[in-house]
């Protein structure tokens, strides 16, 4: 599941995140930018390093998460 | 439009992708720089300061791309403590948007051919080989065949990972940047403001750097492991708030500076990495321009030479050219990175005030760094290097 989300109409396009991310789970072109979902592992550093608060986590998925494993 | 071949595929139109394109036509082989952008220069990534000397073996300095003129840094410590230094070796801040272009109009005059928005998607391989690069150009999608592959293509370094290589970046060396250029602010046209501590820029800095007296880049980068707890943006905005309330802002750019050690494998078969993408970014001041020019130089001269000669092998001196001429002196770099950027705020401020005891025609970066050797004694074998190698 996929436990990050990228906010588009925030982003620069600048490229860190896909300099960062060790599976090569984020493919960004001029304008546009997505999460290969079958390729991200959540690791989250992409979300640690995007410098304008692009990438995010999914605060609902990770509560569902949590709630099952309760 | 497009030619199905050329010897040289450059991918990424920044300095040193368009460094590395000159060199190759230079040497009389067919070569294409395709760019994912629709412009060559622009958007900025950049906080735009290099050194006269880096720039001049590539480039006759031109008004129409020099913003400012720098002859002083200074250096401002968590408690404010201003320490000046004024140097003999002139900086320049750039007008970026007009220099990259500038320097794609060099490519081109040495015969080279530059493409925008083509987005390089994958490398083109076949029986094994890599044999050129699947690109998406005005929506369609085309393959061109090429005998070398550069890989220009910035902090992203994708062509790099397609040809096998590990590219992606420890996050405590990214350096995770943002930066506003703004307007009505009094600066000193020729200083670079530079700010340390953990208020603005934990593991990095924040820099002021002057365009004319009334504008000025306003940027910080901070290690990704810091920008973890907090992110740069609301570091700047904090800083902006205090400082510069209600600045107009012209600009606003996000970006990463890898401040690593150069990549072990800088080459693979066919494919070459330059720049930032072959993180050949000073670690410690996090400037990549000169440097990158100086990886796009050797890659590209190399790789025309190994076309013209039919001889491959020639790209395996790369990596030792590079060593010799800044690899090996951004080893030395990365340590004091690393050390300098973990100071805590009472060794900074500590310094800052023992430095601005030294009078200001003496002060110098080295004395400065002598007065840090106190807190960090084993820099010592590390800044002689640099010093008296």
């Amino acid at each position: 599941m996929l436990l990050i989300e990228i906010k588009p109409d925030k982003c620069d396009f600048c490229g860190v995140c896909v300099g960062v991310c060790p599976e090569d789970a984020i493919e960004l072109k001029e304008a546009s930018i997505s999460i290969i979902e079958k390729r991200c592992t959540n690791c989250a550093k992409c979300v640690w390093c995007c410098p304008i608060e692009v990438l995010v986590f999914r605060k609902d998925k990770i509560q569902q998460l949590k709630a099952k494993s309760n | 439009m497009l030619d199905k071949f050329y010897d040289v595929i450059v991918v990424g139109a920044g300095p040193s992708g368009t460094t590395a394109a000159r060199f190759a036509a230079e040497q009389g082989v067919s070569v294409i720089v395709l760019e994912k952008d629709r412009d060559v220069g622009y958007p900025v990534r950049c906080g735009e300061a290099v050194s006269k000397d880096g720039i001049e073996q590539f480039i006759q300095p031109d008004p129409k791309w020099i913003a400012s003129t720098i002859n002083s840094f200074i250096l401002i410590s968590p408690d404010e403590t201003e320490v000046k230094i004024n140097f003999n070796r002139t900086g320049y801040i750039l007008e970026r948007r007009i220099f990259d272009y500038e320097l794609g109009k060099l490519a081109a005059k040495a015969g080279a051919q530059i493409i925008t928005k083509a987005y390089v998607y994958d490398l083109l391989k076949e029986d094994g080989n890599i044999t050129g690069v699947k690109v998406e150009h005005n929506g369609e999608q085309k393959e061109i065949r090429g005998k070398i592959i550069i890989g220009a293509d910035g902090v992203e370094s994708r062509i790099g990972r397609f040809a096998g290589i590990k590219t992606h970046v420890k996050i405590s060396d990214m350096e995770c940047c943002v930066q506003f250029t703004v307007s009505n602010i009094s600066v000193n046209p020729n200083a670079c403001y530079f700010y340390f501590g953990s208020e603005y820029s934990p593991g990095g800095y924040l820099w002021i750097f002057p365009k004319g007296s009334d504008s000025a880049n306003i940027g910080l980068g901070i290690g990704g492991d810091k920008a973890k707890h907090r992110s740069p943006i609301s570091y700047i905005n904090h800083f902006l708030d205090k400082k510069y309330p209600q600045v107009p802002k012209l600009t606003m750019i996000s970006g990463g500076v890898p401040c690593s050690f150069t990549l072990e494998e800088i080459v693979k078969d066919n494919v070459m990495l330059v720049g930032d993408a072959a993180r050949q970014v000073n670690p410690l001041s996090g400037g990549g321009i000169t440097s990158g020019m100086i990886g796009g130089s050797i890659a590209g001269e190399i790789a025309g030479k190994a076309i013209k000669q039919n001889n491959f092998k020639l790209l395996q001196q790369y990596p030792q050219i590079w060593h010799q001429r800044v690899g090996k002196r951004h080893e030395i770099y990365y340590k004091i990175k690393n050390a300098i950027y973990n100071f805590s705020d009472k060794t900074l401020n500590s310094i800052a005030h023992s430095a601005i005891k030294i009078p200001e025609d003496e002060r110098t970066l080295l004395s400065i760094f002598k007065i840090a050797l106190y807190d960090k004694p084993s820099l010592i074998f590390d800044f002689a290097k640099i010093f008296f190698y």
